[in-house]
This record gives C-alpha cells, sequence and structure tokens, in this order.
C-alpha cells in the first residue's frame, strides 16, 4: 500500500468517532423530528402516532399565531441586525483609530459577549421595569418621556425591548469582527487619500466601505442565521406572551408545553427549512459573486 | 487661536465623548446588577447609582432559598464533560481535514458547517425522544451529550484552520521516522495545538454554560437545573414579586469569573472568534 492511500485510510479512521458522534446528536434527531412532523404524535405517547400526511403543515400555515411568530421573529432578526452592524461599524472605526486607553475600551466591549444571555435579559427586565427601573428614572429624569413606560408589558413596546437586549449583547461580537476587517485592509488607499485631501466621510463611503464589503457580508449573515433561531432572550424576557413569540418559541411551546409532539416537530422542520433556505440562496449568491 | 485649531478641539472633544459613550453603554448594565444586588429589600426600589454601604444578605440567601450552588456545579460539570469530549474528537477529526488529502474533504467540510447552522428547536423533539429512550430525562449526561451538536462542530473547524496553518516539514520529519499518524497527532501536534486548545475550548466552554434551550426542556427538577436556568425560573411569592436582590446577586456570581476569563484571554478570544467566521 503507497504512503498516501495509507493516510487515507488512517484520515477515516481519526474521523470515525467525530461522525459517529455527529451522526448521533444532529443526524438522527433530525431525521426523527422531521418524521414526527408527518404524524398525529403527542408526547406522553409517541407509540401511538399515525401518520397524518401534510395535515399539520396545514394547518400551521393557517394558524395567525404562527404567522404572527413568523413577522416577530423577522421583526427582530432584521432590525436587530441593522442596528447591530451600524454600531459595530460605528464602534469598530472608534476602535481603529490611535488613543490612550485603547486596550482597555477594547476589553470592555467584550463584557456584554461573556454574559450568558438569559443573565441580560434578567438584567435588562430588572433595568426596564416600569415601577423601579434605571431606564424610565433616566428618561423621566431628562424629561424625554411624561410618565413610566411598561417597557416589556405593554405589547407595544416589548418586542423593541428586546430587540435593544439584542442589540447591547452582540454589538460587540460584530464590532470586533469588523474591526478585524478593518485591520486587514491595505495601508495605501489611505496614505494617497489624505495626500489628496479627500474628506474623511468621503474616503469612508468610496474606500472603507467597499473594501470592509466581504467582512461586512460575513458577519450580517452570520448574526441573521443566529437571529433566526432566537429562542432564550424572548423566552425569559416575556415567556410565551404572543406579542413577542418568536418561531422557536412557538414551536417549543406547541411541542412541549401543548405536548403537541407531531405538530410542533412540524412547524420545527418549518423553521428549519426556512433557515436552510436562507443559507442555501446565500451561499449561491455569495459563490456568483466571486465568480464575477 | 484659528478656526483650524478650534475646529481640530471640537472634533477631538467629540472623539472622546463618543468613546465615553460607548464604554458607558457597554458597562452600564453589569455595574447596575452588581449595585442592585448590593442592595435591601426597600433600598432596591429607590435608583440609586452608587452603593453607600453594601448588603451582602442577597449573596447569602441565593444559595439557602434555592439548590444554587448544586446548579453551579451542574453547569461546570456539563460545561467540562462536554469541552473534552468536544476537544478529543475534534482535535482527531482536525489533524485529518487539516493535514490529508482524501476525496469529501469539502463536503465534509461543508456538513460540518451546516450543522453548526442547525437552529437548535430543529432537532427538540428528535433529541427529546433520543434522550427519552437512553433513560437520561432530568440527567445532567443528557446535556453533556446533546451540546455536542453545538460544541463538536465548532471545535472541528476552528481547529483545522489552526492545524493548516502548522509548518509540514515536522510532520514529514516525523513520517520519515516512521511515525504512525496516532503518534504524530499525540506527540506532535497535540504539543503545538496548545494556545488553539485552549482558545476554542474556552469559547465552546462559554457556549456550553450558556445554553438554555435544551437545559430547560430535559430537566425537570430544580436540583438538576444548569445555572441559566436556574436564573431565568427564580421566582417570588407570586409572578409580581421577584426577587431582584437574588437574581441581580446570582447574576453577578456565575458572570464574574466569565468575564474574567475573557479578560485574561481576550487576545486569543478574538482571534479565535474571527478564525471562526471570517475564514468561513
Amino acid at each position: 500500500m503507497t504512503l498516501q492511500k495509507q493516510r487515507v485510510r488512517w484520515a477515516w479512521i481519526f474521523l470515525a468517532p467525530m461522525l459517529l458522534v455527529l451522526a448521533f446528536v444532529a443526524g438522527w434527531p433530525l431525521l426523527k423530528t422531521m418524521a414526527y412532523g408527518f404524524t398525529d404524535a403527542s408526547l406522553i405517547n409517541p407509540e401511538s402516532a399515525q401518520f397524518v400526511g401534510f395535515d399539520n403543515f396545514a394547518f400551521l400555515l393557517q394558524d395567525p399565531y404562527w404567522w404572527a411568530s413568523v413577522w416577530n421573529t423577522v421583526v427582530f432578526a432584521v432590525s436587530s441586525v441593522f442596528l447591530e452592524t451600524v454600531l459595530g461599524l460605528i464602534i469598530a472605526l472608534a476602535l481603529n483609530a490611535q488613543f490612550r486607553g485603547r486596550g482597555g475600551l477594547r476589553a470592555a466591549i467584550l463584557i456584554p459577549w461573556a454574559i450568558p444571555t438569559v443573565v441580560s435579559a434578567q438584567m435588562w427586565n430588572w433595568m426596564f421595569n416600569d415601577v423601579f427601573g434605571v431606564i424610565n428614572h433616566m428618561l423621566l429624569g431628562v424629561g424625554l418621556i411624561q410618565e413610566p413606560i411598561a417597557w416589556t408589558a405593554s405589547p407595544d413596546t416589548a418586542l423593541l425591548s428586546i430587540i435593544l437586549v439584542d442589540v447591547w449583547k452582540t454589538t460587540p461580537f460584530m464590532a470586533l469582527l469588523l474591526l478585524a476587517g478593518l485591520q486587514m485592509l491595505p495601508k495605501e488607499c489611505y496614505e494617497s487619500a489624505r495626500v489628496d485631501g479627500v474628506h474623511p466621510v468621503k474616503v469612508f463611503f468610496k474606500v472603507t466601505l467597499p473594501l470592509l464589503k466581504p467582512a461586512l457580508m460575513v458577519a450580517i449573515i452570520f448574526r441573521l442565521l443566529d437571529a433566526l433561531r432566537v429562542f432564550d432572550l424572548v423566552y425569559v424576557m416575556s415567556g410565551n406572551n404572543r406579542s413577542t413569540m418568536s418561531m422557536s418559541v412557538y414551536a417549543r411551546q406547541q411541542l412541549i408545553d401543548f405536548g403537541g409532539l407531531g405538530f410542533g416537530s412540524a412547524a420545527a422542520t418549518l423553521i428549519f427549512a426556512i433557515i436552510a433556505l436562507f443559507t442555501v440562496v446565500y451561499l449561491m449568491a455569495a459563490r456568483v459573486g466571486r465568480e464575477n | 487661536m484659528n478656526a483650524k485649531q478650534m475646529k481640530k478641539i471640537i472634533s477631538r472633544t467629540a472623539f472622546y465623548l463618543l468613546l465615553a459613550v460607548i464604554g458607558l453603554y457597554t458597562v452600564f448594565p453589569f455595574y447596575w446588577a452588581i449595585v442592585s444586588s448590593l442592595k435591601t429589600g426597600s433600598t432596591l426600589f429607590e435608583v440609586e447609582y452608587w452603593v453607600s454601604n453594601p448588603y451582602w444578605q442577597n449573596y447569602v440567601s441565593v444559595f439557602q432559598e434555592q439548590p444554587f450552588g448544586r446548579n453551579i456545579l451542574n453547569s461546570l460539570f456539563v460545561s467540562v464533560s462536554t469541552v473534552a469530549l468536544s476537544l478529543a474528537l475534534a482535535l482527531a477529526a482536525a489533524y485529518a481535514i487539516g493535514r490529508i488529502q482524501f476525496r469529501g474533504r469539502m463536503l465534509l467540510l461543508f456538513v460540518i458547517l451546516g450543522v453548526s447552522m442547525f437552529p437548535q428547536i430543529a432537532v427538540l423533539s428528535g433529541m427529546f425522544e433520543l434522550i427519552n429512550s437512553l433513560g437520561l430525562y432530568n440527567n445532567l449526561l443528557a446535556l453533556s451529550f446533546s451540546y455536542l451538536i453545538f460544541t463538536l462542530p465548532f471545535t472541528v473547524w476552528v481547529l483545522t484552520t489552526f492545524m493548516r496553518e502548522l509548518p509540514k516539514e515536522l510532520e514529514e520529519a516525523a513520517i520519515v521516522d516512521g511515525a504512525t499518524p496516532f503518534t504524530i497527532v499525540t506527540q506532535v501536534f497535540m504539543p503545538l495545538m496548545g494556545p488553539a486548545l485552549v482558545t476554542t475550548g474556552l469559547l465552546a466552554f462559554i457556549a456550553a454554560w450558556n445554553e438554555f434551550l435544551f437545559a430547560l426542556t430535559f430537566t425537570l427538577s430544580s436540583e438538576m437545573r444548569t445555572v441559566p436556568v436556574a436564573i431565568a425560573l427564580t421566582s417570588g411569592a407570586s409572578a409580581h414579586e421577584l426577587p431582584w436582590g437574588n437574581i441581580m446577586a446570582a447574576s453577578v456570581i456565575v458572570t464574574v469569573p466569565l468575564i474574567i476569563l475573557v479578560l485574561v484571554f481576550q487576545k486569543r478570544i478574538v482571534s479565535g472568534l474571527t478564525a471562526g467566521a471570517v475564514k468561513g
């Protein structure tokens, strides 16, 4: 046997345990969930499941609560990723400049990232408290609002509160990715722009932004995929509340709280399909972009 | 002073103001949690930005009123075991993917990346059934096991990018000496991969430590809860009387070690995060 052939055989020996575990924790549960989606299985007695074809999906597509959760998730994902990108870009540009205490500030912005999501949800729940919360206190103090707002309880502001917490928590990640992107940009462009006396704002839009676009796109896609499957933040901040419920919260409620193993699995399968479709479209767009 | 100097001073001040706002925005919420955790039941409901005489009782009662010590041990057990298992499996896999040319390698990386994009909800019912049939419901092993779905793809991915960057000559010398691939991984690469293993392990540890959906769904009794579930489900005498002092104390307890770890390893964490994302 040649050396190369021997090495290939070793490669599969080394890969086998990892692949086996992955098939067990990811492949099998995914297929099983999809299969449940076509049955009327209940959580208490999964064995008595009957095949019902596309009934669950048909019912799902006419459930207004499902569509409300899809809408909430989309609003949440698009607005929080948009805000994170803008804020993250501002922070990355600021950190890219030279100033005293730069290392300290870069360390400080890691703090929100390191805090567990559940903890940040509870911290902000307390800050958003309608009677004793520091946020109402501050806003009343500077006269921005006339009376306290029930941030997390009122359906008008609950989703906004959740978005604000997500922005706070994940902007650092965005900022660090973009900072890494900024530091890889060629210095020469900036030198010549400065020599020519181009206004910094113009430099940003004509030089920095186009060069940063690949890093920006990767960061945005990663964050969008993450935001579309949001569960913990929404659940801890407002439970199974219908006005903020995300797709994942909807599916879990059907599955566990209502015991509808079949119906909940159908919802979970649809979420998987939506995210997979999104990923495939992105990968194809990226490939087309690269070939051009 | 001419107009140009004036303009420079103004823009300088504006820049430092921006930095101050960024700093305040990122740090204030956690600062506020610390301040709130040091207040008594009644002073908690007055907004004061500084505590003059700290009240430590919240830190005691969080351990007395709920099995919080047990919850911390649970989280430690689950996170450490799942990270150790992931690193062992991923190191072997990363060697195969990163150093050996074989057909289907790109497809394999693609599949692994795909698994890391799985929404956890998409496997929840299948995983629930699997855990039940293994008799692991309300057992910490269920969490150590199910967390592999997100720690394993991530560690394989990052370790592969690190593995690729190591010089070829090292391995060639070992092959000439007749070393088996097993010896090469354990004797040659493992020592060199030390820093990468620490970074990747730390990031996977944080992910496992913070996980909520599986921990909420696969455990039942409060003794089996991990820290995030315990903090999320802390309840008071009624739904409207949440013990905020206790919740904030618990939050500070579990977050301070993480923040220290992150600050100590900040350079490595940033490089690990960007290796995972940018190179993807």
